[in-house]
C-alpha cells in the first residue's frame, strides 16, 4: 500500500515537471519571437543609420576658362578624385547659367564621393593607399566632415550612391496611395454597408462574402497578374504609373477595408437601428445618420491598417512596373514612378557596397512611417472605442 | 479638341445640370408644400431625386458607351458619346422635374437608387475575382498552346532560355530548346515553405498557448502588439534582412562545422519567411484556444490533470481544427510569398532536398519572367501566367480548406467572433 502511494507522488512530481515545462517552452517560443523583433530592428539600424550621415569637403572651386568646358578643372588635382563626380559635372552648366562666376572663386562644402564616404565610415572599399592617405591628410585638416545627409530625403534616385535619396519614392507613394484610397474607401465602404444593411440572405450574397475572404488570402502577386493583363493591356492603363500601381492595390485592399468595415457596422447595437426606424427613418437614413457615424472609428481604423499594408506591398507593382528607375520626381498621375518598397528593392540589388546601407536607410524611413500609421491606427481605436 | 479636355467640359456641364436641378428641384418642391398640399417626402429628398435623375442615365450612358468601346472595339466619337449623354442628362433633368409631386414617394425611390448603387459596389469584389480568374486562365491557355500541359507538370528542366528565339520566329522545331518542366520550380516552393512552417507553427502555437494560458494581463498586452509589429513589416524588408544578413550567417555557421552552403540556400529565406507568418498563425490560434469553454478546463483541472496535462490533453486537441486552418492559412500566405523569395533565394531552378543548396520558387520565375524585356506573347511570360494559374488554385484550396475547418470549430463550440 504504502508502496504504491510513493510511486504515485513520485508521479506527481514528475507530472508536475512536464507541466512546468510546457510552460517555459511557451514562454520561450513567445521570447524567441521577441528576440527575433530585437535582432532585426537592431541590425536594420545599426546598417541604416550611416545612411543619414553623408561626408563633405571643404573644396575651392576656381570658375576658370577651363571650368567651363571641364569641370574638373576647377578644382585642386587631390581634391578631383575624392569629391563627387556630380559636383564636377555642374560646374560648366553652373557657369553658363551665371557668367558673372567667371575668374571667381569659391570655398565650399560639396559632397564626396562614395567610395571616399564608404572609407570614413569603416567600411571596405576600392581606394589605393595614396588615395586613402590623402583623405587621411584632409580629415586631419578639417576639409572632410561627416554632416547630416539631407540629400537623402530631398533628392531622388541615382547611380551614383553619394546622390540617391528616396524624395521621388515618398512621393510615388503618397500618389499610389491616393489613387488606392480614392477607390478601395468607397467602394470598400458601400459593400460592407450593403452586405451588413441592405443585402438578403441568399446564395448571391453568401458567395460574395465567401469570395471577400478569398481574396484577402489570394497571393499578392496574382494581383499583379491581374493589374498587367487587365489594366494594362486591356484598358491601356499606362504602365508604371501611380495610376496603374493606385488600382492595382486598390483591389488588395478592398477585403481588408471591407472586413473591418463590417465588424465596425456590426459592433453597433440594434437598439440604435430600432430607434431610427421607430421615429420613421428609411433604411439608407438609418445608415447614412446614425449607424455610419457611430463606426466610424472602426473604419478609419481598418483603413489605415489597410492603407499602411497596401504601402508595403512590392510584389505586385513589380509585375504592372513599377520598379523603375526615377530620378525626378513625378509630376502626374500618368507619369512612371516608383513607392519606397519598390525604391528599397531597386537599392537592394545595385552591387555597390555604398547601397547597401542606402537601402537600409530607406527601410527606416519605410519602417517609420508604417509603424507611425499603425500607432495612429490603434491610438484612434483606444480613444473612439465605445462599449455598448 | 483634346479627349481629356473634352471630359472636362463634359464633367463641368453635367455638374453645373446637377446643382441646377437640385436647386430648381428644391424650390419647386418647397412651393408645392407651401402652397398647402401635404407631400410624401422633404423638399431635400425631391431635390435629391432630381439630382439622381439628371445625372445616373446620363453616367450610366456614357460609361456603357466606354464599355461597349473597349470591348466591341466598335469606334464611337467621343464627342458624339459625351453628347448623347448631355442630352440624356437634360431629358433626365426634365422628367425628374415632371415627378416633383405631392403623390410621388421622392424617398422610397432614392432609396432603391442607393441599393442598386451599393450592390454594384459590392458586386466589384466578384469581378476582382473573376477578374483573376480570366486574366489568368486565359494566357495560360496561349501557354500551354504552345507546350504540353503534360510537360508541364511532370518535366523536371525549367530551361525558358532559348523561348525568345522562338518569338523571333528562329526557333527550331517545336519546344525549340526552351524547356518549362515546373518540378523544380514546385520542390524549392515546397522545401521553403516546409521550412518555413517548421519555424511558423511551433513557435506560432506555443506563443498562442503562452499568451492564452499562462501570461499575466501585463505581458500579454505587449506580446499581442509585438507580434502585430512582426506581422506589419513589409516583404520586402524582410527579404532585404534575409538577403543580406541571415544568409552571410548560415554560410559562416555551415562552413564552421565542415558543410558548404550556397548564399542563396533555402534556409535564410524559409526561416525568415517562417518569422512573419508566426503572427498569422499566433493571433489565430490565440482566438480559438480563448474560444475554447471554460468548463472543459475546469472538468479536466477536477479530474485531477496538471496544468499542462489539461493544455496538451483536452485545450489543444479541442481548439485542433482552428489551429489546422491557422497553419493552413500561413501556409498559403508561403506559398504565395514573393519579396523574401526574390531576394533571399535563388534564380537558378534546382532539384534537391539539400537545403543548404540555391533553388527558385514559382513566384521567383513569375517576378523574373515579367521583368525580363521579353515580348508579352513570349513563352516566358506566359509561362508566368500558367504558373500563377497553379499559385491560384494551390492557394484558393488552402483557404477553402481552412474556412470550412473554422466553421466547423465554430459550430461545434458556437463562438461567433472568429
Amino acid at each position: 500500500m504504502s508502496d504504491s502511494f510513493d510511486q504515485i507522488s513520485q508521479q506527481l512530481k514528475s507530472r508536475h515537471r512536464k507541466s512546468s515545462r510546457l510552460k517555459y517552452f511557451s514562454m520561450g517560443a513567445l521570447a524567441l519571437a521577441a528576440a527575433f523583433l530585437l535582432v532585426f530592428f537592431a541590425d536594420m539600424l545599426i546598417k541604416g543609420l550611416p545612411a543619414f550621415q553623408q561626408a563633405m569637403i571643404n573644396v575651392e572651386i576656381n570658375y576658370t576658362e577651363d571650368a567651363a568646358k571641364s569641370g574638373r578643372a576647377a578644382v585642386d588635382r587631390d581634391f578631383s578624385s575624392v569629391i563627387s563626380r556630380s559636383v564636377v559635372r555642374t560646374i560648366p552648366l553652373e557657369m553658363r547659367n551665371d557668367p558673372s562666376l567667371l575668374g571667381t572663386t569659391q570655398q565650399r562644402w560639396v559632397l564626396a564621393s562614395g567610395e571616399v564616404d564608404q572609407y570614413l565610415k569603416g567600411n571596405r572599399v576600392r581606394l589605393d593607399d595614396e588615395e586613402k592617405e590623402i583623405i587621411d591628410h584632409l580629415v586631419e585638416s578639417g576639409k572632410v566632415e561627416m554632416q547630416f545627409n539631407a540629400g537623402f530625403f530631398s533628392r531622388g534616385d541615382s547611380k551614383m550612391p553619394e546622390l540617391a535619396g528616396i524624395m521621388s519614392a515618398v512621393v510615388g507613394t503618397v500618389m499610389t496611395m491616393i489613387v488606392t484610397l480614392a477607390i478601395a474607401f468607397p467602394i470598400g465602404v458601400m459593400t460592407a454597408i450593403y452586405l451588413e444593411e441592405f443585402a438578403p440572405d441568399n446564395r448571391l450574397t453568401q458567395l460574395i462574402e465567401i469570395n471577400i475572404n478569398n481574396l484577402a488570402a489570394i497571393p499578392s502577386i496574382l494581383f499583379g497578374l491581374l493589374g498587367l493583363a487587365i489594366f494594362i493591356n486591356f484598358f491601356g492603363v499606362p504602365r508604371s504609373t501611380p495610376l496603374v500601381g493606385g488600382m492595382t492595390l486598390a483591389l488588395m485592399t478592398l477585403p481588408v477595408i471591407i472586413i473591418s468595415t463590417r465588424t465596425a457596422l456590426r459592433s453597433v447595437p440594434e437598439s440604435i437601428r430600432h430607434a431610427a426606424f421607430g421615429v420613421g427613418c428609411s433604411r439608407w437614413q438609418v445608415v447614412k445618420d446614425h449607424v455610419l457615424p457611430l463606426a466610424m472609428p472602426g473604419i478609419m481604423t481598418g483603413s489605415i491598417i489597410g492603407l499602411a499594408q497596401a504601402m508595403g506591398e512590392t510584389a505586385p507593382l513589380i509585375i504592372v512596373g513599377m520598379v523603375a528607375f526615377i530620378p525626378d520626381v513625378t509630376a502626374s498621375f500618368t507619369d512612371a514612378a516608383t513607392v519606397m518598397p519598390a525604391q528599397v528593392f531597386t537599392w537592394s540589388g545595385e552591387p555597390d557596397r555604398a547601397f547597401v546601407e542606402k537601402t537600409a536607410g530607406g527601410i527606416l524611413v519605410l519602417l517609420a512611417v508604417l509603424i507611425s500609421l499603425n500607432a495612429s491606427a490603434v491610438l484612434l481605436r483606444k480613444k473612439f472605442e465605445r462599449r455598448w | 479638341m483634346q479627349t481629356n479636355q473634352l471630359f472636362l467640359i463634359f464633367c463641368s456641364v453635367l455638374l453645373l445640370l446637377g446643382l441646377a436641378a437640385f436647386f430648381v428641384g428644391r424650390s419647386k418642391a418647397t412651393r408645392v408644400r407651401a402652397a398647402g398640399t401635404a407631400m410624401y417626402a422633404q423638399p431635400d429628398q425631391y431635390a435629391w431625386f432630381a439630382v439622381v435623375a439628371t445625372a445616373g442615365p446620363a453616367i450610366l450612358v456614357s460609361a456603357l458607351g466606354a464599355f461597349v468601346m473597349l470591348l466591341l472595339g466598335t469606334e464611337i466619337p467621343t464627342f458624339s458619346l459625351l453628347l448623347v449623354s448631355l442630352v440624356v442628362a437634360v431629358v433626365g433633368f426634365a422628367l425628374g422635374m415632371t415627378m416633383i409631386r405631392s403623390n410621388f414617394h421622392a424617398r422610397r425611390a432614392i432609396e432603391r437608387v442607393i441599393r442598386w448603387v451599393l450592390a454594384g459596389a459590392a458586386t466589384i469584389s466578384i469581378l476582382t475575382t473573376l477578374g483573376i480568374l480570366i486574366s489568368i486562365v486565359g494566357e495560360a491557355l496561349n501557354f500551354f498552346q504552345m507546350h504540353s500541359f503534360w510537360d508541364f507538370i511532370t518535366g523536371t528542366t525549367w530551361a525558358p532560355g532559348n523561348s525568345f528565339l522562338m518569338a523571333a520566329g528562329r526557333g527550331d522545331g517545336a519546344s525549340g530548346g526552351a524547356e518549362f518542366g515546373s518540378i523544380p520550380l514546385f520542390a524549392g516552393t515546397f522545401m521553403i515553405t516546409a521550412i518555413a512552417m517548421a519555424v511558423a507553427v511551433p513557435v506560432g502555437l506555443l506563443s498562442a498557448i503562452y499568451m492564452g494560458e499562462y501570461a499575466p494581463d501585463r505581458i500579454r498586452s505587449i506580446a499581442k502588439p509585438m507580434l502585430e509589429v512582426l506581422a506589419g513589416i513589409p516583404t520586402v524588408v524582410y527579404g532585404f534582412f534575409a538577403a543580406i544578413t541571415v544568409a552571410p550567417f548560415i554560410v559562416q555557421v555551415t562552413d564552421a562545422i565542415g558543410l558548404d552552403a550556397s548564399f542563396n540556400n533555402a534556409l535564410a529565406p524559409g526561416i525568415v519567411m517562417g518569422i512573419m507568418i508566426i503572427p498569422f498563425i499566433s493571433s489565430l490560434s490565440d482566438d480559438v484556444i480563448n474560444a475554447v469553454p471554460d468548463s472543459m478546463r475546469q472538468g479536466s483541472l477536477a479530474l485531477g490533470m496538471t496544468k499542462g496535462e489539461t493544455i496538451r490533453d483536452v485545450v489543444v486537441p479541442a481548439a485542433l481544427p482552428g489551429i489546422i486552418s491557422a497553419s493552413l492559412l500561413g501556409m498559403s500566405r508561403a506559398l504565395g510569398e514573393t519579396m523574401i523569395v526574390v531576394m533571399a533565394a535563388g534564380m537558378r531552378p534546382n532539384l534537391t532536398v539539400n537545403p543548404l543548396e540555391e533553388m527558385t520558387t514559382v513566384t521567383v520565375r513569375i517576378v523574373a519572367a515579367m521583368t525580363g524585356d521579353l515580348e508579352f506573347e513570349s513563352a516566358e511570360t506566359l509561362s508566368a501566367f500558367a504558373l500563377g494559374l497553379v499559385l491560384f488554385v494551390v492557394t484558393l484550396s488552402l483557404n477553402l480548406v481552412s474556412v470550412i475547418m473554422i466553421r466547423r470549430f465554430r459550430e461545434k463550440y458556437r463562438v461567433n467572433n472568429l
